[in-house]
This record gives C-alpha cells, sequence and structure tokens, in this order.
C-alpha cells in the first residue's frame, strides 16, 4: 500500500500530477469521507423516493379526489422548479424559520442538519418523478389483471400490493432506472449547502493543493464508477424479476 | 330477507328485475331468474345482449341500477354490502383467463387463500396440490402461466377460484379464447365440477354442452330474458322467433 501511495507522491515530483488524495493521508480521508457521504445520500434518497413513488401513484388512484389532486400538486411542484431552489427552499425558508434546540454539549443549533435537508429535498425530487413512472407502470397493467383479484376478493390495497405493484414494477424499471441515475448525479447540488459529500470535499482539496484539474477527472471517474455500480445493479434485479414466458 | 334466514332449500341466486346502464345505455333490463344449490344454468344469447354484464353483477363487479341480487340470501345491490363475504361464496373465471403472470400455477391457486382468507399456508398448499390434480395439471405446478397453453391457463384459472371454496361458480365464455382441442379439456373439468354439485352459472357458445350439462337454459337478447327452459325442451320446442333464428345460427 505505501508503494502505491509513495508512486503518486513521485508522479507529482516528477511530472507534477498531484493526486494528493492518494498520497496525502489527510486528502485521503477527506476524500473517502466524501465518497462515503455521497453513497449514503444517495441510498437514502434512492429508497426514499422510491416509497414516494409507490405510495404516491397508490395516492393516485385512490377513489378520493383530492388525495389525487394533492399528489398532482406536489408532483407540479417538484417537477417544474430547478432542484437547486428546491433545495435552497428547504435549508433556507423551511429550516431558517425552525426554532433552534440544544445539542448535547448545550449550542443552540438547526434541529434538522444540512445531511438532512439535502435528503429530504432530493428525495422529494426524485420522488415526483418516480410517482409518474411508476403510474405509467400501473396503467400498462391490464384492467382484467386487477378485477380477477377483485373477484377473488382482495381489497385494492391488497391487489396493488401484491399484484399491481409487482407487474408494474417490472414494466417501469428502465425508467425508473434513468431517474435513479439522474438521482446520483444530483446529489452534488447538496454542495450548496455544506454537505460534505464528493464535490464538496474535492473542493476543500483543491483550494488546499491548487490540483483543480486532478480532482476534476478524479471527480468524473468516481461518478462513472458510482453510476457503474448501480446500473450494473439494476439490471441484475431486472433480470432476476424476469417471467418465464412474459413480456418481451 | 337477511342474510342468516337463507336456507339451502331457497335459490342460491335469486335475481329479481335486474336493470343496469352504462351511461345512457341500458344494458339490462328488467333480468330476473333463479339458481338453486347444485343447479347448472347456461345464459346464451347474441354478442352484445348484456351477458357478461349479468354475470358480473352477481359478484358486484358491476353495479346494478335497481332490482335485487340475492346471494345466499346477501343483497348485492346494497351500498353497504360485504364485498369480500360475497367474493367468498362467489367464485368467477373469465374469457381471457386473467391469471397473474409473475406467479406460478400452484401460487396463482395459493395467493388468495393465504392473502385474502389468511388461511395456514401448508394447509391451502395441500389443497392447491389436489386441485391441480383435479384439473388435471400435475406437473405444471410451478411454471408460469406465460409458459401454458390457453387451455392449461383456463384450468389454473379455474383451480384459482375453487381454492376459495366458493358456492357458486360464474364462467364467461371461459372457452371462447380457446382452440376446439383443448375447449373440450376444459368443458370437461367444468362438467365434473357440475356433477359434483357445484351451483354453475355459466354464459356459453357450447350449445352440446348446454345441453348435456345445464339444468336450464336462458336465452337473452338486448337485455332481457326472451325464453328458458330445461335443455330437453328449450333446444327441441323454442317459440320466440328470436330464439329460433339464434339457435339456428349456432347449431
Ligand atoms: N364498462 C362498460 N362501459 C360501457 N358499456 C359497456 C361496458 N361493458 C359493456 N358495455 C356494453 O354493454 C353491452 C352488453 O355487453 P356485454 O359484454 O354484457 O355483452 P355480452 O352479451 O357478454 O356479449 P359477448 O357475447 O360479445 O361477450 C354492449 O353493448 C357493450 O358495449
Ligand atoms: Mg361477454
Amino acid at each position: 500500500m505505501e508503494a502505491i501511495w509513495s508512486w503518486f507522491e513521485w508522479l507529482y515530483e516528477a511530472h507534477g500530477v498531484n493526486l494528493s488524495i492518494f498520497y496525502d493521508s489527510l486528502d485521503r480521508d477527506r476524500f473517502f469521507f466524501g465518497l462515503l457521504t455521497t453513497i449514503r445520500l444517495s441510498l437514502i434518497c434512492i429508497v426514499a423516493s422510491v416509497v414516494i413513488g409507490v405510495v404516491g401513484a397508490w395516492l393516485q388512484t385512490s377513489r378520493f379526489k383530492w388525495t389525487s389532486r394533492l399528489v398532482q400538486g406536489y408532483i407540479q411542484f417538484f417537477r417544474n422548479t430547478p432542484p437547486l431552489v428546491q433545495l435552497y427552499f428547504f435549508f433556507f425558508a423551511i429550516g431558517g424559520v425552525l426554532p433552534k434546540v440544544p445539542d448535547a454539549s448545550g449550542h443552540m443549533v438547526p434541529p434538522i442538519g444540512n445531511f438532512t435537508w439535502a435528503a429530504i429535498s432530493l428525495s422529494f425530487f426524485a420522488g415526483a418523478f418516480n410517482v409518474e413512472i411508476f403510474r405509467a407502470g400501473i396503467e400498462a397493467v391490464p384492467k382484467s389483471t386487477s378485477e380477477a383479484a377483485e373477484a377473488l376478493g382482495y381489497t385494492r390495497l391488497q391487489s396493488y400490493i401484491y399484484i399491481i405493484l409487482p407487474l408494474a414494477f417490472r414494466v417501469c424499471l428502465p425508467s425508473l432506472n434513468n431517474n435513479l441515475v439522474n438521482l446520483v448525479k444530483t446529489t452534488t447540488l447538496a454542495y450548496v449547502i455544506a454537505v460534505p459529500e464528493l464535490l464538496y470535499v474535492s473542493s476543500q482539496i483543491w483550494s488546499d493543493q491548487f490540483n483543480v484539474r486532478e480532482m476534476m477527472n478524479v471527480l468524473l471517474f468516481t461518478y462513472v464508477g458510482l453510476v457503474a455500480v448501480l446500473v450494473f445493479m439494476m439490471h441484475r434485479w431486472e433480470k432476476t424479476l424476469k417471467i418465464p414466458g412474459y413480456g418481451r | 330477507m337477511a342474510e342468516s334466514d337463507w336456507t339451502p332449500d331457497q335459490p342460491m341466486v335469486s335475481a329479481k328485475d335486474v336493470h343496469k346502464s352504462f351511461g345512457a345505455l341500458e344494458v339490462l333490463k328488467g333480468i330476473s331468474l333463479d339458481v338453486m344449490k347444485g343447479e347448472c344454468i347456461c345464459i346464451i344469447g347474441p354478442s352484445g345482449s348484456g351477458k357478461s354484464t349479468f354475470i358480473r353483477c352477481i359478484n358486484a363487479l358491476n353495479p346494478i341500477n335497481s332490482g335485487s341480487i340475492l346471494v345466499e340470501g346477501q343483497e348485492v345491490n346494497d351500498p353497504q354490502l360485504d364485498k369480500l363475504e360475497l367474493r367468498k361464496k362467489v367464485g368467477m373465471v373469465f374469457q381471457q383467463y386473467n391469471l397473474f403472470p409473475h406467479k406460478t400455477a400452484l401460487q396463482n391457486i395459493m395467493m388468495a387463500p393465504i392473502k385474502v382468507l389468511k388461511e395456514d399456508r401448508d394447509e391451502v398448499e395441500q389443497r392447491a396440490r389436489h386441485l391441480v390434480k383435479k384439473v388435471r395439471l400435475d406437473g405444471k405446478e410451478d411454471s408460469y402461466p406465460g409458459e401454458l397453453s390457453g387451455g392449461q391457463q383456463q384450468r389454473v384459472a379455474i383451480a384459482r377460484s375453487l381454492a376459495m371454496r366458493p358456492d357458486v361458480m360464474l364462467f364467461d365464455e371461459v372457452t371462447a379464447a380457446l382452440d376446439p382441442e383443448t375447449v373440450k379439456e376444459v368443458l370437461l373439468t367444468i362438467r365434473e365440477l357440475a356433477e359434483e354439485g357445484m351451483t354453475c352459472i355459466l354464459v356459453t357458445h357450447e350449445m352440446g354442452f348446454a345441453r348435456e350439462v345445464a339444468n336450464h337454459v336462458y336465452f337473452t337478447d338486448r337485455g332481457v330474458i326472451v325464453e328458458h327452459g330445461p335443455p330437453k325442451t328449450f333446444f327441441t320446442e323454442a317459440e320466440d322467433p328470436r330464439t329460433r333464428e339464434f339457435l339456428s345460427q349456432i347449431l
């Protein structure tokens, strides 16, 4: 390991390519922490936005007009405004008016931290798209299939959970895939409210090391890697969900 | 009539003056019929005469506008209707099978008793395997619907309905989407059911089946029952010109 680290040090001294995240233990830790933060933020937002999508799509099929109106309003709001503005809105407009609370050491701090705000804001952002994605999937399930469930005594919720959703999921996986990739890329926005994710720690590193060019390359490669892992897992999942003799 | 008052010597299904409209289109214009326990009745009639609509009204897939349908004394035309209670009593098989494509044949059969009736899984599995044998699909338990022929799928659908242990079975043109060879297998299954004493209401174009198996045949046209009678007399002594014309076309 040490040999690798010192090779990067040599690379810098001999060729001026400053990849301090490899040879400098402070930068290495910072970068690794940023990577973990991005992964954590992405995972939380993926799960939360999928839950929002599933619940939202269910509410949209509800018999009550006001629930589907509510969901429609939510979708319009989050689809038609920039995610950056949404993030600012949550952090400053909502976070700013919440009363401060004492932390463990008695300091007065905001009740919701910047990481949590980023998670909330981005989950709602991606969730709005997921509702539409799931709705399209649900619409692709033949009405006769849910009717068969109804005739067997399934309630609307049971039929949604056991029959419609599993079928809709398979239909909408490709578009869900897209949206989740987008979500992972959008987590960089958390930079603006000082969440120490990849972009944020990288900017700290390059202001200390003056290695913007190198860090930009590192960032791009890291995101390519992250997205590749996500896409790989989604495809694996798609395969395991494949039904013999069904569909395309 | 309260539900608890129902006794097996009363009609299991009793429709009285059922009216049903889709918007301005009146599809059922006063249908009345009684089906006793253990009877098998066939409803025949030209396309669009409201056969499917009527049979779907029996298990409340279509709400009716007026009239009454009693299933074992339970009024279907009731805003407070306990749908689960009704659907436990009434099984239904559709023309297009409508199996759940993401579940194997056995899972299709087992799901409703487990999820809806909350019955014990092992017990349900035993019953499901027994039903698979009954509809002659041994060995197909783990096949997905997409891997089965139309006739096999339809028999899974019948078994799926039977797994709920209904008292009445509704069949809506269940052989209409099948090729002639497989029609036989499915009809045989239904015939055995009827002979075991299952109460059956069939919409069908299979006149041979109606003649041999049905206790009573109803001919509907444009939302009314034109004529009905036991098959012996119905097929030979039909009086109404509409019935005669229909029969002459189809036989
Ligand atoms: N959900 C619906 N909305 C509007 N009209 C409907 C609906 N379902 C059926 N109809 C109409 O009601 C009439 C009766 O239809 P139904 O399906 O009951 O006929 P059927 O006797 O079963 O015919 P077939 O032999 O072709 O199956 C038709 O004119 C049909 O267009
Ligand atoms: Mg029909």
